[in-house]
């Protein structure tokens, strides 16, 4: 079946398009971007006005929980989730239960995918075996098996060795290791920003040098190696900066920045809600200066991706002292709106530039074909509406878990519709004539 | 009563149904406890040391950390207030067997206590349960949070010794990072209006401690100079050695309170400790029992202060039981 989409504004940085095009799509393929496409049989769907036609939006660091912690979020659920906030891909982190350090596992996980045949998951397979940090995953395995990058989440790389021989031997695959950056030693026993407001409370502290040292170390393998590492949640400036510097030098080093650290701060350790444990998650909402860091990093350009680091974990376990809580919150269903209300809207960055945060360059950092709306390309299309009024509201998350900090923020910005592969997997009933796309 | 003239609240009641810290007090709030725990006292002092306030009322003293002292100071408040009691230590509860905080909390709940008084290791414990609970809350420790009726029997003791705190230079030396006595201690102090000065090992400073308004210096001389009151904060000795401070030989050398470093201090100043103490490690046994020293005062104030707690939160002034 061939569709047009008629009249709507298209944002396409990839093919530096932001205008008013008509997209032509016959089954899972998009045929052609242009102005004035006759309609030639294809059904016309008239782009209602305020609507934003975009390549389809890819969260490169999400938790799906499965296999083993299905209490939590499944691959089913988690990328429901994905859809309702605009993603037509996710790239699942290797910490599941068994860890995904083998091919039976990555296979598990894409055929769940397939079962639930809403957003694309991408998994992301260890770096270590069982993530230990002691030998190295089969990773060639792993990448046959449909892994597009390598981790061990969660944590971060054990030795500088081992992140060395990684780096070299992903580096024949072109395929990033993605790290978690954290010396274990300085973050200790740490649950919170290290700072007054843990201080404060009685909280332990985690200092964001725990976070930059260990980019530090990456960065510097990455420049010897020549492999390429990815930054995950990056919160510190002190990371930004050695990114930024890794960057000057010809590294092949990349980041990408979670919401909740370019909106909130460790200030709401206190208030309104003490000890919320739902902002508790790992790296830790930091000071103002970091925030406004990363807000400054995503407007110049130095970071490359916004990822939501969606961490689900059940109702019980977030209803305990905050010490004992995990780490993480969910992010796939808020990422939309804040990131108009808080970038776009005020004029920090343009949409154009949005899309690549959360399209182009996840694609390109994990080699991925997609974030173009190109002629012949897969239709993984979002359909965004910038002016939608929008509250959160936890208790209609797809997600299966409901730890997000988010909840009851009026923010302006969400998503129509989300198309995978052509195929209409949701539709926002909230924005009016997004049935159009049905 | 002296001290009345100086710092009278002008309020007769707490607006709260739970204490949590000394964060959420005010000046007037604390005077008015303050004031409150000298008319318990004369309780302690008659014959039958019981009056009928909290007859009826059920109060569970909820343990999850040992403390003999503190447990035992409030249960002792609860009985002369002629409440009924009911102590909880968390071994000998169903916590052992892997029960959260927040079940054995609605647990208690469905028993329909009054009051809880929670012991807990971690910071924040009070007010996980004070969220779920229609008990009054009152934190009798969190983890690294804060310990309220400590910072009030402090400073109900240094009132009696120094009339008012407003403009007394205090000293509070030792393991700063760690301790709940302290951050409650700045709550207070600062503010009723004292020069709060911290003094400690580096490695052992809060990050951000000045922005609460105190000096802090790695001097112990300099906080201690001309200072109306000295506080010593317990070291967790098992735990810190060779990572904070290289040896408790060498912290006593830097930082112990000793005769000599005392006359630094104002004459009359007073040592306090809020216990137990490890003498020859943070304070030299010649100061703890030297004449400065009321360490012991504080012990028994502790029961007064814990009974104008009570006696404020389960219904205050408008009970109509005289004390
Ligand atoms: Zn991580």
């Amino acid at each position: 079946m061939k569709r047009l989409f008629k009249g709507g504004r298209v944002v396409d940085p990839a093919n530096g398009r932001d205008g008013l095009f008509d997209v032509l799509i016959d089954g899972d393929r998009i045929v052609r971007v242009a102005k004035d496409i006759p309609p030639d049989g294809a059904h016309v769907v008239d782009v209602p006005a305020g609507f934003v036609v975009v390549p389809g939006l890819f969260d490169m660091h999400v938790h799906l929980r499965e296999p083993g912690q299905e209490h939590k979020e499944t691959v089913a659920t988690g990328t429901a989730s994905a859809v309702v906030g605009g993603f037509t891909a996710v790239a699942c982190m290797p910490n599941t239960t068994p860890i995904n350090d083998n091919a039976g596992v990555t296979e598990y996980i894409l055929q769940k995918a397939a079962q639930a045949g809403l957003a694309r998951v991408y998994p992301i397979g260890a770096v270590s075996k069982g993530s230990n940090g002691d030998q190295l995953a089969d990773i060639a395995e792993l990448r046959a098996a449909g892994c597009v990058g390598v981790s061990d989440d969660g944590r971060p790389v054990k030795t500088a060795l081992l992140m060395r021989r990684a780096l070299e031997y992903t580096a024949m695959f072109n395929m990033p290791v993605l790290e978690h950056c954290e010396d274990p030693s300085l973050k200790g026993e740490g649950v919170a920003h290290e700072g007054y407001h843990a201080s404060t409370l009685g909280l332990r502290g985690i200092p964001g040098v725990a976070e930059s040292i260990m980019a530090q170390r990456d960065i510097a393998l990455a420049e010897l190696t020549g492999g390429a590492v990815h930054i995950c949640h990056m919160s510190a400036m002190e990371s930004l900066r050695a990114v930024r510097e890794g960057k000057g030098h010809g590294a092949r080093v990349t980041c990408e920045v979670a919401p909740h650290h370019f909106t909130m701060t460790d200030e709401a350790l206190a208030s309104p809600v003490s000890y919320d444990t739902n902002v508790k998650m790992n790296p830790p909402l930091r000071a103002a200066a970091d925030r406004d860091e990363m807000l400054k990093g995503i407007a110049d350009g130095s970071v490359d991706c916004i990822a939501t680091d969606h961490a689900p974990h059940h109702y019980d376990e977030k209803k305990v002292e905050f010490d004992v809580a995990p780490f993480g919150i969910v992010g796939l269903e808020t990422c939309v709106p804040i990131c108009f209300d808080r970038l776009v809207h005020p004029g920090l960055i343009t949409l154009s530039r949005l899309i690549e945060l959360l399209s182009v360059n996840p694609s390109r950092i994990l080699n991925v074909a997609s974030g173009a709306l190109s002629d012949g390309a897969v239709a993984d299309i979002t359909i965004l509406v910038p002016d939608l009024q929008v509250t959160v509201d936890p208790a209609r998350f797809k997600s299966k878990s409901r730890n997000t900090p988010f909840g009851g923020w009026q923010l302006k910005g969400g998503v129509a519709a989300t198309i995978v592969g052509g195929r209409t997997v949701y539709m926002n009933d909230a924005a009016a004539g997004a049935g159009r796309f049905k | 009563m002296t001290t009345r003239q100086v710092e009278a609240p002008p309020i007769s009641a707490l607006r709260h149904k739970d204490l949590l810290g000394i964060s959420d007090l005010t000046a007037d709030e604390i005077l008015l406890i303050l004031d409150t725990a000298e008319a318990m006292r004369e309780i302690g002092d008659r014959p039958i040391k019981k009056v009928p306030a909290l007859r009826g009322k059920t109060v569970v003293n909820l343990f999850f950390e040992a403390s003999t002292r503190t447990r035992t100071s409030f249960e002792i408040a609860e009985k002369r207030l002629s409440a009924d009691t009911l102590n909880i230590a968390a071994t000998a509860s169903s916590v052992v067997k892997g029960e959260t905080l927040v079940d054995t909390a609605l647990n208690l709940e469905a028993m329909a206590p009054d009051m809880i008084v929670l012991r807990h290791a971690a910071s924040g414990a009070c007010h996980l349960l004070s969220r779920i609970c229609r008990a009054g809350i009152i934190n009798a420790g969190d983890g690294m949070h804060e310990h309220p009726t400590q910072a009030l029997l402090d400073a109900f003791t240094i009132r009696e010794h120094k009339k008012s705190i407003a403009g007394l230079k205090v000293a509070i030396i030792g393991d700063l990072l760690h301790s709940r006595v302290l951050r409650s201690n700045v709550q207070l102090l600062t503010k009723l209006g004292a020069d709060v000065w911290v003094s400690g090992p580096p490695t052992l400073m809060p990050a951000g401690i000045e922005r609460q308004g105190v000096r802090k210096t790695t001097s112990v001389d300099e906080a201690v100079e001309g200072a109306d009151v000295v506080m010593l904060l317990r070291l967790q000795i098992e735990r810190m050695q060779g990572m904070f401070f290289p040896s408790l030989r060498e912290y006593f050398t830097v930082f112990g309170m000793t005769r000599e470093r005392l006359k630094l201090a104002k004459h009359d100043v007073i040592i306090m400790h809020p216990g137990p103490m490890n003498r020859g490690v943070e304070i030299d046994s010649e100061v703890a029992d030297g004449p400065y020293s009321v360490i012991l005062e504080q012990v028994s104030n502790g029961v007064s202060v814990r009974m104008a707690v009570l006696y404020l939160l389960a219904g205050g002034a408008e009970h109509e039981t005289a004390v």
